[in-house]
């Protein structure tokens, strides 16, 4: 194998936990919001949390490059935070890939915490526990089937990530060449040696990476009683 | 309005998906108080209203001196600050805790200047030591209620709210979780709002009764006087017309299968066999259909209950034969279901002077209940 290809996998793999652990962040509180918010705004938060699942990467990579471009507002505030930039950078790429995947972590999510219903949360909030610790030690514990599921759902997906990687990150081995570009460019390049190794191993991960989840779910005793 | 001790004054408004619940209310709170009404009548919306579970749009309510909710001045106690709990008719166990830590879940949040209650007590008094290394969901329902009841116990509130407790439960094991919720305002000094829509749980638990229909309370105060009542019947009407009566059991009469018990010296009840000892004073419910009337002392007949008692009150029954007589029985009342026939023929008016003839056999066991 050569040393691109191993670089890219290290950098796959450190893109996918790191992007996966900051979403688990970030989505959870959002996704109880979602569930259990009588908010007139949840519709519309729920439809710009869902919409990087219907718009084309390139759409998302297009307004996220504008954004997180040094001229960008987003872009502009982290280089005066920070003295780098947020386009063609490892940071860029978690941004852009967090909001890429938020979909695939955010609905699980909020999936279990509804099927856990508010229920558990009155019986301890009349048993004194306030709305911090319901969440740590009541919604997360009971929905933990949803978040197993949200994390391996949107490490899969980071790993797959080509469109919006190519647009905001570039192609800048051991900083944003990610294995779905460098497979791109073994078969532009006719290296379909390395290609093939990458897709292969790609698959292998994937299913692994499904297994265990599948089976790991099975042995996770039923959250919501029943 | 003035606030004592162990007074809830409730004066709210509240309307949900086309329904509208109306209190203003001041309920003592001693021992259990019954919140009793049919189905749809608004008794689980007001115990979550009181819970802080649900925010009214107008409003206070205020429990021993503290304020909950003020909706004029936008304060609104939220439910974990409280010092109340819950009992859910489901029990709503944390299913991914065992019993001993769904008890340490409570235990750990226990407010501050509650009643002292600890782990071992409610252990005991529930009879759930064998059940703490379980999980939830391998339990039975009654043992989930008891685990439900300790657990709500050990975050030490000042008020309990039991909402329909027992309704997922099986007859026999509703007669065994009465007996641990009888006990429990005398032995952790911790009053009880409890709501039902069965009448031989209020016979059997209630101190106290508030009476609701259609969103609104009717009526409330002593079980006993409410149920007396002519007027209540429209909203009692899901039971049949009947009295409570406190006596003490006197002595039992081995060779007849009897016991007697008396209401007040010189004033006995016989009654089938009952397996209480003597002292030990009893409550029983006598159905208005089983009294009967007479002005004059009725000889040879079969009928062993016969009562001097004063009439207080007659009411016709529109359309119907009957009316319904409340009686004076040594001061506790007692009604009876006659015809309008022979309230004419009786010249029955208040202050007559009357012999109640009870059928013993009527009476009902299982509303016959220790005190």
């Amino acid at each position: 194998m050569t040393g691109e290809a191993i670089s890219a996998i290290w950098l796959t793999l450190q893109l996918g936990v790191v992007t996966t652990v900051l979403l688990l962040a970030v989505s959870a509180p959002l996704a109880w919001w979602l569930a259990f918010s009588r908010s007139p705004f949840r519709l519309p938060v729920e439809v710009i949390t869902t919409l990087p699942l219907v718009l084309p990467p390139t759409v998302l990579g297009f307004y996220l490059l504008i954004l997180l471009g040094p001229a960008g507002p987003i872009g502009k505030w982290w280089v005066s935070a920070t003295g780098d930039s947020l386009t063609f950078t490892f940071s860029g790429l978690v941004v852009a890939s967090m909001v890429h995947t938020l979909p695939f972590v955010v609905q699980p999510m909020r999936q279990a915490f509804q099927d856990m219903g508010a229920a558990p949360l009155e019986e301890a909030a009349t048993l004194g526990a306030g709305p911090v610790d319901r969440f740590f030690n009541i919604g997360l514990p009971l929905a933990r089937r949803g978040l197993v599921t949200a994390a391996v759902l949107g490490f899969a997906h980071v790993l797959g990530e080509f469109g919006v990687v190519l647009m905001v990150g570039g192609n800048i081995p051991g900083q944003t060449k990610v294995v779905s570009i460098t497979i791109y460019e073994g078969v532009e390049t006719l290296d379909y040696a390395t290609a093939h190794l990458l897709s292969a191993g790609l698959l292998v991960v994937s299913f692994a990476v499904l297994l265990a989840v599948f089976a790991l779910n099975r042995r996770i005793p039923l959250g919501a009683g029943r | 309005m003035k606030t004592r001790p162990g007074m809830l004054n409730a004066a709210f408004s509240l309307a949900r998906g086309g329904f509208t619940l109306d209190v203003d209310e001041q309920i003592e709170l001693a021992g259990i108080t019954a919140l009793f009404g049919p189905n749809g009548s608004g008794k689980s919306l007001t115990l979550r209203t009181l819970a802080g579970l649900e925010t009214p749009e107008r409003g206070r309510i205020t429990c021993n001196g503290e304020t909950w909710l003020d909706a004029g001045k936008g304060l609104a106690v939220p439910a974990h600050r409280r010092p109340v709990a819950y009992v859910f008719q489901d029990a709503r166990l944390f299913a991914h805790l065992s019993v001993e830590r769904n008890l340490a879940f409570a235990e750990a949040r226990a407010r501050t200047g509650g009643p002292e209650v600890s782990r071992s007590d409610v252990i005991e008094t529930f009879d759930i030591a064998g059940l703490l290394g379980r999980m939830p969901q391998g339990l039975s329902g009654g043992e989930r209620q008891r685990v439900a009841m300790a657990r709500a116990l050990l975050s030490r509130p000042s008020l309990l709210l039991m909402d329909e407790p027992l309704a997922a439960l099986d007859v026999q094991r509703r007669a065994q979780a009465l007996n641990f919720i009888e006990q429990i305002p005398e032995r952790f000094g911790v009053p009880v709002i409890y709501v039902t829509h069965q009448i031989d749980e209020v016979v059997r638990l209630a101190t106290n009764m508030v009476l609701i229909a259609g969103g609104r309370i009717e009526a409330q105060g002593p079980a006993a006087e409410l149920m007396a009542r002519l007027d209540l019947p429209p909203f009692t009407g899901r039971f049949e017309a009947g009295s409570l009566i406190e006596a003490k059991v006197a002595r039992h009469d081995e060779r007849f299968a009897l016991t007697v018990l008396e209401l007040a010296p010189g004033t006995a009840i016989e009654v089938p066999y009952l397996d209480f000892p003597t002292g030990e004073t009893v409550r029983l419910r006598i159905r208005a259909r089983d009294v009967s009337l007479a002005t004059v002392k009725p000889t040879g007949i079969s009928l062993r209950n016969v009562l001097e008692a004063r009439v207080e009150e007659v009411q016709a029954e529109p359309d119907t034969a009957f009316a319904e007589i409340r009686l004076s029985l040594v001061g506790q009342a007692l009604r009876a279901r006659i015809s309008r026939a022979s309230v004419h023929e009786l010249e029955l008016e208040p202050g007559k002077p009357v012999y109640a003839l009870v059928k013993a056999t009527a009476l009902d066991r299982r509303l016959l209940t220790r005190r």
